[in-house]
């Protein structure tokens, strides 16, 4: 922040205040983007919409975090645990693997949020989850042990295999039943399991869930903020269609 | 070495309800007020803007409003002989950070606790024998009394414009509301919230097999509402983003919608933000808080000399702050000596889920605190002679919203992929609801807090360390009550019930309840509390420590309600009491 910024009038949010003291000329200027130590006093500064932004996906940028291979064996995992019916497309077209590519090469993808400080060790169950593996690793690592995996066990990598064959080793993985070396097999298909539903399930904005399909799917009207007219309408079904955060395609301007 | 800045009369840790509603009460009594918030400062119009606030993977996945892990966290384990290892995700419980701290990603839930609970020990004693009390329960009375608590859990609904329907009021009784509740000075600030399906179908069974349903106290505002403060709040919209989310309408109360806009124009207030607590310094012999030093994002050190210093954090900070400034004596589970962590409690909570084939509930309407509850099996409410426990629960439908991430009921043994899970989830989405039975949490000598030997947050500093199981009361409880909750849900006809009640060993995994309470807690006696009545440190009398942390075990109940009401108690105490004549209030 700039000198001018740190003697904003009064009124307004202003740097730290700090009545006077020459401490003042001691604060230097912090990494760009770190949370900066405020003082307010008054009304504070009005900043419409100043920290709303999550910037939609760009569907067509290419991977950001995957490999061309890794993107292949995930799109044949999620094709698989949320495959194609008569009730909605597959987990593939819809989008999750572009979904879990852009989470794992944001914040989310190396757990910046988390604490990660050991020491890392083996715990109860009800301790948690205790690995020292972000996201990205496990990911990473996961992948190419799968892959390992399927080479030796069915001779092909596990986006070549036959629909029931990969059904069967995403079983043997939720069930713990193929060692996949450093990293344990149930760690893995859960966070894969719990990405896939993350992105089937959320708003279109972040790569899945393309044109709302689970949520035409279940009923869910989604990014909705008032239903006082609905809330005594009672066992009846209201029919509404489902917005995102981005609106609806029929709400774009045509032509 | 931290720089010392100018004194100021009183410097408030934490601005979330607690902090934000006592430096109120003290600038409007003319005193020079600091709040120091370790978060960011939250506004409505900003951080929870309506284009953007329905979003579930950022608020309810990612956890955005939430303090996060990196930043400090607490180590947890069932029992002393294990080794505690730290939370690094958020699982049982939900702490907040920045102005207006958990209270902004709350349910909006307000009961009063029951006159009795003021004197649980003292109550059970009478009522069931001197002996009656197992000794794994380390129950106590408060030191304080309905009486007193009543006129701060008005002024608390009247700030926060609390929805409801008074079942008891000094004048007499009333029908439609709480039949067990304490007599209310006046009725709820404003009228109870319309029903959905789901609340409106339990409350006719429930009424049919005698008991008393009432509209579950909430605040979120069923109509536009402007409080004592000259605050104005818009009427909620059942938008179903509400539990885990900060709202976007103005009508959910927390410190950002109801006290801070206020607050903040005051000649008299400061507020500090993205500062953490490091320490309440205290003069040479401990018996007077000298202020506390803080840390800024920069990295800086500042010592801010106050009068009064008064500890408002979330509970854990609360304990995690007096244990690393040596408030008090730590307490040691073996000698059962020292109150500093002592008498940690949380929530029981248990469910019943109901799964039909020919309704459509609509479950995405909603909010965290809609809903119709009965009170027959809370508390004491209900004769305990010959059940081998004590406690009871809530039981209540608050359907809280259905974002699919996250609400998708389907009965066990569902698969949890392929075309087979895909089928389930449709089918259960819109048909499915539940009865929750949010109940008691009794303390016991092996339930505490205190300081971790190994885990440190980025500061360096020794995370807070939870030492917590249920305990055989608790467990025979949850069975008790859930079977209850489940004949009602039988009587309600779905195709299928699975009924949850808890079970041991407390698991840090699922989310339960972020109703963390006790560590610091009120009482009478300076062997067995941490604070008097008055939320005045025991032998610190310049020092206050306000919030959860005081409650000596949890009832049945949320507890926010009861936070501010102790908020507005402490206050009331330093203005009319503590400024008069500075020292101990009570010897």
């Amino acid at each position: 922040m700039s000198n001018k910024q740190d003697a904003a009038p009064s009124g307004g949010l202003t740097r730290r205040e700090l009545l006077g003291s020459s401490a003042a000329l001691l604060i230097g200027a912090s990494a760009p983007g770190a949370a900066q130590a405020l003082t307010f006093r008054d009304t504070p500064e009005w900043k419409p919409l100043a920290n709303v932004a999550v910037e939609p996906v760009d569907e067509n940028a290419g991977w950001q975090f995957f490999t061309e291979e890794e993107a292949a064996t995930v799109e044949a995992i999620v094709e698989r645990l949320i495959p194609a019916d008569a009730l909605s497309m597959s987990g593939k077209e819809a989008g999750c693997t572009v979904f879990i590519d852009r989470q794992l090469a944001g914040a989310y993808g190396d757990s910046e949020r988390l604490y990660m400080h050991g020491p890392f060790q083996e715990g109860t169950p009800e301790q948690g989850d205790q690995s020292p593996l972000t996201p990205q690793q496990r990911y990473r690592i996961g992948l190419s042990a799968l892959d390992d995996h399927c080479r030796n066990e069915h001779g092909a990598a596990f986006a070549e295999l036959a629909d029931e064959q990969r059904d069967q080793v995403l079983t043997q993985l939720e069930e713990n039943e193929i060692a996949l070396g450093d990293i344990d097999s149930q760690v893995f298909f859960e966070i894969v399991l719990q990405n896939t539903m993350e992105g089937f399930f959320a708003d279109p904005l972040y790569g899945g869930n393309r044109d709302m399909v689970s949520w035409k799917m279940l009923g869910f009207p989604g990014a909705r903020y008032d239903y006082r007219d609905y809330v005594e309408r009672h066992n009846e079904d209201l029919g509404l269609e489902p917005v995102s955060i981005g609106g609806r395609p029929d709400w774009q301007a045509q032509g | 070495m931290a720089t010392k800045l100018p004194p100021t009369d009183a410097v408030v840790v934490g601005l979330g309800w607690a902090g934000a509603i006592i430096a109120n009460q003290l600038v409007d009594a003319g005193l020079k007020v600091v709040g120091v918030e370790r978060g960011p400062w939250r506004d409505t119009a900003k951080d929870f803007n309506i284009a953007s606030v329905t979003d579930e993977l950022r608020y309810a996945q990612r956890q955005e409003l939430m303090l996060r892990t990196a930043q400090n966290t607490i180590t947890m384990r069932n029992t002393p002989s294990q080794t505690a290892l730290p939370m690094r995700q958020w699982g049982s419980f939900h702490p907040g950070n920045g102005t207006g701290g958990a209270g902004n990603h709350w349910a909006g839930i307000t009961f009063r606790f029951q006159p009795e609970e003021f004197r649980l020990r003292s109550h059970l004693e009478e009522r069931y024998g001197a002996d009656s009390i197992p000794d794994e329960l380390s129950l106590q009375d408060w030191g304080t009394d309905w009486d007193e608590m009543e006129p701060f859990y008005d002024a608390f609904e009247k700030v926060a414009g609390t929805s409801g329907r008074a079942g008891q009021l000094t004048s007499g009784q009333q029908d439609g509301g709480n039949p067990f509740e304490g007599a209310r000075s006046s009725d709820y600030p404003t009228p109870p919230l319309r029903q959905t399906y789901a609340p409106t179908l339990f409350a006719d069974t429930a009424r049919e097999m005698g008991y008393t349903p009432f509209p579950v106290p909430s605040s979120l505002v069923s109509e536009t509402y402007t409080n004592p403060l000259g605050v104005t709040m818009g009427p909620c919209t059942f938008c179903g983003f509400c539990t885990n989310y900060g709202c976007a309408n103005y009508s959910k109360a927390s410190a950002i919608t109801t006290v801070l806009p206020a607050l903040i124009r005051k000649e008299n207030f400061e507020a500090r933000t993205h500062c953490e607590v490091l320490e309440v310094t205290t003069d040479s012999g401990g018996r007077r808080a000298t202020g506390i030093v803080y840390v800024d994002s920069a990295g800086r050190r500042w010592e801010q000399p106050a009068e009064i210093v008064i500890v408002a954090a979330f509970t854990f900070e609360n304990v995690r702050l007096m244990l690393t400034s040596n408030i008090g004596e730590a307490y040691d589970p073996a000698t059962r000596r020292g109150t500093t962590g002592r008498n940690y409690a949380y929530q029981t909570a248990n469910n019943v889920q109901l799964f039909f084939d020919d309704k459509n509930f609509n479950p995405f309407i909603g909010g965290g605190a809609v809903g119709m509850g009965i009170d027959d099996f809370n508390n004491d409410n209900f004769d305990h002679a010959g059940l081998g426990f004590f406690g009871g629960g809530s039981t209540r439908v608050t359907p809280i919203g259905a974002a699919p991430i996250n609400a998708r009921p389907t009965p066990p043994g569902t698969p949890r992929w392929g075309s087979n899970w895909k089928r389930a989830t449709v089918d259960n989405y819109a048909s499915t609801m539940s009865i929750g039975c949010e109940a008691s949490n009794y303390s016991s000598p092996n339930n505490y807090l205190s300081l971790d030997p190994t885990y440190r947050d980025r500061l360096g500093r020794p995370l807070l360390r939870i030492t917590f199981d249920f305990t055989e009361n608790d467990l025979r409880m949850a069975q008790y009550v859930t079977e209850k909750t489940a004949e009602i849900a039988r009587r309600m006809n779905p195709r299928q019930i699975v009924a949850n009640p808890r079970t041991g060993p407390w698991d840090g995994r699922p989310y339960q309840s972020s109703h963390v309470v006790g560590g610091f807690v009120m009482g009478a006696d300076p062997g067995t509390s941490s604070v008097n009545k008055y939320l005045q440190v025991w032998g610190v009398p310049n020092l206050f420590v306000v919030g959860a942390s005081a409650f000596p075990q949890n009832p049945g109940y949320n507890p926010t309600g009861t936070v501010g009401a102790l908020a507005f108690k402490a206050a009331d105490a330093i203005v009319n009491r503590y400024l008069r004549n500075p020292g101990e209030m009570i010897a």
